[in-house]
């Protein structure tokens, strides 16, 4: 393998506690060392802007959900459609990309790691299959627990042991990465057409509750030391006065302290915060509580969160949340699409358009940035837009200029249709605070890895890790207009993947060497677990037990998490 | 002494039953029995295993009609000469095979900018068009299992095309809530004929051939409890439409599984559409679901992999180096009568027997190649004939349920001596593709 | 207002793509550069110069230029596709998507054309004085925007899902219209002056559609609600207004539901089923008599094909029967 210096440029790395200060990065064998020979290619990156690769921690981009949101919406391709070239396939769609497109775009951006937020272990084959057509980026699926039979079953009959034990089998099986509860015990009231709306509402005929799915979860993840904590969208999303129910789930996790050995210093991870911070009763008086979630987040170490900003755009929710896109299709009449999965999951799919002449929306908007700005750990809340339900990942950098620029923000506020009202909803337009360098790259990069456990692997600059490097044409003491910063983020000029130099001068030159990832988490032989599984697939699933695994030809250069307890 | 494999999936329909028994010979050669299968699964096993009236090696058609054998190598030269040759090359079917050889045919299509499409375009094309237009409520066939207790067949006959899907999932299971079965399901099938699915039915509804469409409004209206125009509705006594309107609303889990007699009678895509919107009202009172009987074992995964690829299900023009969507433009019976095309390959379908006579004429007439296990009238009308391994009995892939549920197919037996896997067939011509593009 | 004039030199092998062929993107450019844009056949591309002569000039504007298409285009698509101003003129038939997207200026086919003509459609006048296939005025796959705005007016007939999710403009159809007309409608106006076949309406949410030559098959899910007299192209006429589609949600305006309205010119019976306003022309069908004779006849030809059976029919007895109906005659009477 080559060795690259990068020369001269701004650093900012929290993993190495590098401010911007003026240095060399040394890359060989893919990995970042501390010097390389003379031979090593160097690339000048005087007056640029050098981070690590920026790493994902919640996106739909792979699945099942994802694909019937582009097999159902022909309309988002419209015009979209770049061609191939040497090193690229066609690629095409705004909200929902193809996969190729997925690829390109993320490492255009400077992103080298994604992890699929959602999959539905029964799906899993497909979203693997979908992970191997994603060029470039490293990625790993969370599989969806929080409303699975088997651990209602276990949870209600109190043996952690069983949990634990299914835990690890279904990670094995669906070579999946961590423990995704979406709308606890809610998607499985869908199944009769009904909901969970506070965590405390039992779910119908398995006498458990959404607040005892959680904390069991909970427990077992940090018994077994995955590298993830629990990954949390809880119920009741979007609804007006959901805050209460958000402090309430957060509450699940108070005191409780990590244990494992990545790195990891939380306990529990709630996904898009924006969703879930709403105040008022009613669509008329709906408000801002973004403080009120960040002030319990400031004070409990134990937790992190990424954002969901809402970016104002024509897009496509989907969530494994059932009823809330039901909710959804009755609001705005948009086409629906919904697939419940026997004994694990719900899932559904609306078009939404996030029009900032409308009230609601342009408060969903201030809402999301709210929280980043009211954030007192970087190292804890997370940029996301969880892509593609608030708007699509390809939006990022206009985010990190919002977030960056009061100026932008004032100027957004200001053009909004309902001005006042909006203004008068939330508390954006007095937060002057803005993001830096050092403090998106912990947003973006070191925070989001500790918190998949992947810090000594990728999301930083220590010599060891992982070489996904990227340099933006941009410096943060020169920036006149914020459309600079938007630019810059859009198209990095250099972007190395594990070493390998995929965008060179904002071209894809090569398609990397992409891997997914996987946690194999041991535990002890467990013949109740086994009988269990047996005797479910056998009565209520409608395909065979053997049929089930995802062989791992269906894996794209799989990267194993072992995890030893 | 015999070996038996478990789990096997069976590659003939969409319902993809995965539970079958295969006994074959020591040497994994010859199948001798096959458990668990539907009449026709069970004969796709046992009639492939008989070699001797399979074709081996690739076929030239002769100036007389007649074929003569050619090489594996002289089959990917003419199909890669005739592909890179073509200003429009149309490549259709990919529904009996895996989506491994479907990926690379997608990359020979877009290298050689040509239209991808598969048997929706003659099936339920139509669906994936309504679904595009208002979603579809819809769930894994094991929901059907566990919880419905009530049943609509519209327009579908699975006692005789889909024949294990009443037992497996729909009518007869016993599932975590629904331990009595059949007894606690009621039963709707909409059919201008008596079939032998009708025999099953609570309520047949007997509708006038080819106004599926208005019964569906009407039963939407009813739903909404609004005044229907006449006292006979598409063929169907008001009073039943009200009956039925009573039956539905009163469930506590329905599922609508429909066929090709909405998507290919009158109305096509707007019968799916008013069905999918029947079923979305549905779920104002309780829970409903709508499930497309899907035909072709992997037509499902065909439209997934060109999903995650390009975006679109089927009917998929990349001719322009971009990919471009539009059935009534770019499906291939369209594509066909409208001579838009100038070359024409086929694998995973049989075009010959199932396209209109104008479009197989046309076949005919364009520079062709045929790539199927078996001799079949598309294979006799195009220049070439490339046989392979059979996805599913000799070559394992990845299939989709017409539920969209993954599944691995697998090989149970040895193809003939010799014999290309459509998979490594498609590598051969996309490497030799790239060798004439580089020149 | 300058014009250039495109003359088609060979008809196309296969179907020509011509996008460029609009006022937004000629104007300001000289007819070497008009000549020069580029013209798609399936995977090859060529340039205008290869298949027209170009004549004229270019106006500055989109506004200030005029494109007369002349010689055979009936396998060119795209004509005219995104204009917003200006004006194209296409002397004979064109293919499909001619205005497709259009959002301004004036389109005139002399010809006919195929489908998708005006899918998506904002603004502008679209005329053709032929016939038009399907899908006209329509949305794009998925899309639940169709026509926005402008104007589309057809002559002769045109096929089916004409209007599809309309909500805005108008279509006015000077023949007889194919089924499916304006399904999903949110909006807009539709009037067609021959017969409407059937399925008028379906799903339709707000807009109006007048059948001024009735429609053969109402939806049974329209209602009945009133007479009204409504002044159309300067005249004072009644019309039979129905409601619906009682199918589909409606929002409420003031308290008050608001349906679609189709109104019938009111010659036709109120109320029964489906207020039928013509008779369908009821399908040929062969006397007891014929078909003994026809019988007779079956068993003297050895392999009667449909084409052999339907020529005897035709000649025989003077009915053209469909070759549906044959292929069942010969199946039913052979048993």
């Amino acid at each position: 393998m080559s060795e690259y210096i990068i020369k001269n440029g701004t650093v900012y790395d929290p993993k190495t506690e590098v401010k911007g200060e003026v240095k060399d990065i040394c890359i060989k064998d893919g990995k970042i060392v501390d010097k390389v020979s003379s031979k090593a290619k160097s690339i000048d990156a005087k007056g640029k802007t050098v981070m690590a690769g920026a790493v994902e921690i919640h996106a739909h981009v792979a699945g099942p959900k994802v694909n019937e949101g582009r097999n159902y919406r022909p309309e988002d391709k419209l015009f979209t459609y770049q061609p191939g070239g040497k090193n690229t396939r066609m690629a095409g769609g705004f909200s929902i990309p193809t996969t190729f497109k997925t690829g390109y775009e993320y490492a255009k951006m400077g992103y080298t790691t994604v992890m699929e937020a959602a999959m539905p272990p029964l799906y899993a084959r497909h979203v693997h299959e979908e992970i191997k057509d994603t060029p470039i980026i490293d990625e790993g699926a969370f599989p969806v627990f929080g409303n699975n039979w088997f651990v209602f079953e276990y949870l209600k009959n109190n043996e952690m042991d069983n949990v634990m034990a299914y835990i690890s089998w279904l990670l094995k099986t669906t070579k999946g990465y961590a423990i995704k509860i979406v709308n606890p015990g809610g998607s499985e009231a869908w199944g009769w057409g009904e909901n969970c709306t506070t965590i405390h509402d039992p779910v119908p005929y398995f006498d458990i509750t959404p607040a005892e799915i959680m904390k069991g979860l909970l427990t077992a993840n940090e018994k077994m030391g995955l590298p993830h904590s629990i990954h949390v969208h809880t119920n009741n999303l979007g609804n007006p006065g959901n805050y209460k129910d958000t402090l309430d789930t957060f509450k699940l996790a108070q005191g409780v302290k990590p244990n494992n050995k990545f790195g990891r210093e939380q306990v529990f991870h709630h996904t898009h915060v924006q969703f879930h911070s709403y105040g008022g009763d009613s669509w008329a008086n709906f408000e801002s509580k973004a403080k009120e979630v960040m002030d319990y987040v400031n004070s409990n170490k134990n937790m992190t969160i990424d954002l969901g900003c809402v970016t104002l755009d024509e897009t496509t929710t989907m969530t494994a949340d059932g009823p809330f896109e039901h909710h959804l299709t009755t609001l705005n009449h948009l086409k629906w699409a919904n697939v419940d999965v026997e004994l694990e999951t719900s899932s559904g799919i609306v078009p939404y358009i996030y029009d900032p002449k409308i009230k609601v929306c342009a408060i969903q908007w201030a809402i999301g940035l709210e929280l980043a700005l009211y954030s007192k750990d970087p190292m804890r809340t997370f940029i996301t837009t969880d892509h593609p339900n608030a708007g699509p990942f390809t939006r990022y950098p206009r985010i990190f200029k919002w977030l960056m620029s009061d100026k932008s923000r004032q100027e957004m506020l200001k053009g909004f249709k309902n001005s006042d009202k909006v203004m008068a909803a939330t508390t954006l337009g007095s937060l002057d605070r803005e993001i830096n360098f050092y403090e998106l790259a912990q947003m973006t990069r070191a925070g989001p890895a500790k918190a998949l456990g992947l810090t000594d692997m990728c999301g930083g600059l220590a010599p060891g890790m992982d070489a996904d490097v990227v340099i933006y044409d941009i410096n943060e003491g020169k920036i006149k207009d914020p459309e600079e910063i938007e630019k810059a983020f859009s198209a990095a000029t250099h972007v190395f993947k594990a070493g390998t130099l995929v965008v060179d001068n904002g071209e894809i030159i090569s398609n990397g060497n992409k891997r997914t990832f996987w946690v194999d988490a041991k535990v002890p032989t467990n013949t109740q677990v086994e009988r269990d599984v047996q005797m479910k697939f056998l009565k209520y699933y409608s395909v065979n037990l053997n049929n089930y695994e995802v062989s791992d030809h269906y894996v794209a250069n799989p990267y194993v998490i072992e995890v030893e307890n | 002494m015999s070996k038996t494999i478990t789990d096997v999936v069976c590659p003939f329909c969409g319902t993809l039953c995965d539970d079958l028994i295969v006994t074959t010979d020591d040497e994994g050669k010859k199948i001798l029995g096959v458990d668990n299968a539907c009449a026709i699964g069970a004969e796709k096993f046992i009639h492939s295993s008989d070699h001797s009236h399979r074709v081996t090696r690739p076929r030239k058609m002769q100036e007389d009609g007649s074929f003569k054998e050619i090489t594996y190598e002289e089959a990917i030269e003419h199909t890669a000469k005739i592909l890179v040759n073509a200003k429009k090359p149309l490549m259709y079917g990919w529904s009996s095979t895996s989506c491994e050889a479907d990926s690379v045919g997608h990359e020979i299509a877009e290298l050689c900018g040509g239209i991808v499409d598969n048997t929706a375009a003659v099936c339920h094309g139509t669906t994936l068009i309504a679904v595009q237009n208002v979603g579809i409520p819809s769930c894994t066939l094991g929901e059907v299992k566990n919880r419905a207790d009530r049943i609509i067949f519209w327009g579908c006959n699975p006692a005789h095309a889909h024949p294990r899907h009443m037992s497996r999932y729909s009518i007869f299971p016993r599932g975590y809530f629904t331990g009595k079965g059949a007894k606690q399901r009621k039963i709707i099938v909409v059919d201008p004929r008596p079939t032998d699915t009708t025999n099953l039915a609570d309520i047949h509804l007997q509708v006038e051939q080819g106004y599926d469409y208005e019964l569906l409004q009407a039963l939407r209206a009813a739903i909404r409890g609004e005044p229907l125009a006449g006292d006979v509705i598409a063929g169907v006594p008001k009073e039943t439409v009200y009956e039925a309107v009573d039956v539905l609303k009163s469930g506590r889990f329905g599922v609508i599984f429909f066929g090709m007699g909405v998507t290919q009678s009158l109305g096509k895509d707007h019968n799916i559409d008013a069905a999918i919107c029947l079923t979305k009202d549905l779920n104002d009172y309780t829970k409903f679901s709508i499930v497309a009987m899907r035909g072709h074992y992997n037509v499902t995964g065909s439209g997934q992999v060109l999903g995650w690829q390009y975006g679109f299900p089927y009917s998929v023009d990349l001719s322009r180096g971009f990919a471009r969507y539009n059935p009534g433009e770019t499906g291939s019976i369209e594509v066909l009568k409208r001579q838009e095309a100038d070359a024409i390959f086929v694998l995973g379908s049989d075009p010959g027997a199932h396209f209109p006579m104008r479009c197989v004429k046309e076949i005919s007439r364009l520079p062709s190649v045929a790539i199927d296990p078996h001799i079949t009238p598309t294979t006799e009308i195009c220049d070439v004939h490339v046989p392979v391994a059979f996805v599913g009995v000799e070559v394992g892939g990845n299939c989709y349920r017409m539920d969209n549920v993954p599944i691995e197919a697998r090989k149970v037996v040895e193809p003939p001596e010799g014999m290309m896997t459509d998979q490594q067939f498609l590598s051969a011509v996309l490497e030799r593709v790239k060798e004439l593009k580089a020149n | 207002m300058d014009t250039v004039k495109l003359t088609s030199k060979v008809v196309p092998e296969l179907y020509l793509e011509a996008e460029h062929i609009s006022p937004d993107v000629f104007a300001g450019k000289s007819n070497q550069e008009i000549g020069d844009l580029s013209v798609h056949m399936g995977n090859q591309t060529y340039k205008i110069s290869d298949y027209f002569t170009v004549e004229g000039k270019a106006g500055a504007t989109a506004a200030e230029t005029k494109i007369v298409v002349a010689g055979d285009v009936s396998k060119v698509k795209y004509i005219g596709m995104k204009m917003t101003a200006g004006e194209v003129e296409v002397l004979g038939n064109a293919d499909m998507y001619v205005g497709a997207w259009m959002e301004g200026g004036k389109l005139l086919v002399k010809g006919s054309v195929d489908s998708f003509a005006g899918i998506a459609m904002k603004g502008g006048e679209l005329i053709i004085e032929g016939d038009a296939k399907n899908y006209i005025g329509a949305a794009y796959r998925g899309d639940w925007r169709g026509m926005q705005g402008g104007k589309i007016v057809v002559k002769g007939n045109v096929g089916s899902d004409v209007g599809s999710n309309i909500n805005g403009g108008t279509i006015d159809i000077g023949g007889n219209a194919d089924v499916h007309l304006a399904t999903h409608a949110e909006g807009g106006t539709i009037i067609v002056r021959g017969i409407a076949k059937g399925r008028v309406g379906g799903q339709m949410v707000k807009g109006d559609i007048y059948c001024l030559g009735g429609v053969e098959r109402m939806m049974p899910s329209f209602k009945y609600d009133h007479t009204e007299e409504i002044e159309l192209d300067g005249k004072k006429m009644n019309f039979q207004v129905y409601y619906g589609d009682l199918g589909e949600r409606h929002g409420k305006k003031k308290g008050e539901i608001i349906y679609g309205k189709i109104y019938l010119t009111a010659a036709q019976p109120e109320g029964g089923e489906g207020a039928t306003a013509v008779k369908s022309e009821r399908k040929a069908k062969l006397s007891e008599k014929q078909l003994e004779q026809l019988a007779t006849e079956l068993k003297e030809m050895k392999e009667p094909s449909v084409q052999n059976v339907r020529e005897y029919i035709k000649k025989t007895f003077g009915i053209d029967l469909k070759p549906m109906q044959v292929s069942r005659l010969i199946d039913s009477l052979s048993r």
